[in-house]
């Protein structure tokens, strides 16, 4: 069922339709969360649910559910006086470590695909757990956005907006958490085999 | 040997997370895919990270039990019934 459905459901009284939408998307509420306001998230968290309990008959269907109530979440952070993460910084880094390239910066040992991490389940579960302990090793905003982008699927113009950063940024941002959680699954396939 | 407008592969793997973006101007995405379609071992790269980024879509980041969440939605639930 879509949220668009859902909410409906909600909106007339349906205690399982909330649960659903809940269960969906409380993750990203929480990074949204924490990117703001750090240990206090919990707080944030809470007053985005409590706001769209109150508020939900308001949606009006011009963005996706999720993104708004991820500007929901947004807004409750800045109105309790959260600010975007402090320790913003966004230099370029190498994706990919140094010493792998030779001086003409062309790869000593080239890397091996990972597309059949994809098929197999008994091995695909590990490697979730890998990439989740990578994800929750990064720091926000690298976190935020990369959690935002890639495990909740927003587009990079709606992290953008939900985060108060430029897309720019955002797309520094991405390149170097993925470079990270990239780097965590080979090691872990050297690892392994 | 490079020519001035072909990129190494440190290069190139600088650029594949833009790429998948669709962020890099129309020179260098020429330049990348040119790159690409030669390069195995960058081919390779970009294979790895469309990989971690589906993986990363399929992670679940939550760690509440089907309890817990119950219990919170029980408090949402009230306030809303409170509120009516």
């Amino acid at each position: 069922m879509s949220d668009s459905d859902l909410l409906t459901k909600f909106i007339a009284g349906d205690r399982s339709a909330f649960r659903e939408l809940f269960e969906e998307h409380n993750d990203a509420v929480l990074q949204v969360a924490r990117y703001y306001a750090g240990e206090r998230y919990e707080d944030v968290a809470q007053e985005t649910w409590l706001a769209v309990c109150k508020g939900a008959h308001r949606f009006e269907g011009r963005s996706s559910f999720k993104t708004w109530l991820l500007h929901i979440c947004a807004n409750r952070a800045r109105s309790l006086g959260y600010r975007e993460s402090k320790y913003l910084s966004v230099d370029l880094q190498d994706p990919v470590a140094a010493d792998r390239f030779d001086e003409g910066g062309a790869w000593r040992a080239p890397p091996v695909p990972f597309s059949d991490l994809l098929a197999d389940n008994e091995e695909r579960s590990s490697v979730l757990r890998v990439v989740h302990a990578a994800i929750s090793e990064l720091r926000d905003p690298t976190r935020a956005v990369v959690t935002l982008r890639d495990v909740e699927g927003l587009d990079t113009r709606e992290v953008a907006e939900v985060l108060q950063l430029s897309e720019a940024n955002v797309r520094v941002l991405l390149h170097r958490g993925r470079a990270y959680v990239r780097e965590a699954v080979e090691k872990w396939r050297g690892g392994e085999s | 040997m490079l020519s001035v407008r072909d990129i190494s592969c440190r290069q190139a793997v600088a650029l594949v997370s833009d790429y998948l973006e669709g962020g890099l101007s129309r020179r260098e995405r020429r330049r990348l895919e040119k790159h690409l379609a030669n390069c195995g071992a960058c081919s390779a790269y970009l294979d790895q990270m469309r990989t971690t980024i589906a993986l990363s879509g399929s992670v679940k980041t939550s760690d509440l039990s089907a309890e817990a969440l119950d219990d919170l939605v029980d408090v949402y639930w009230h306030f809303i019934e409170d509120s009516q």
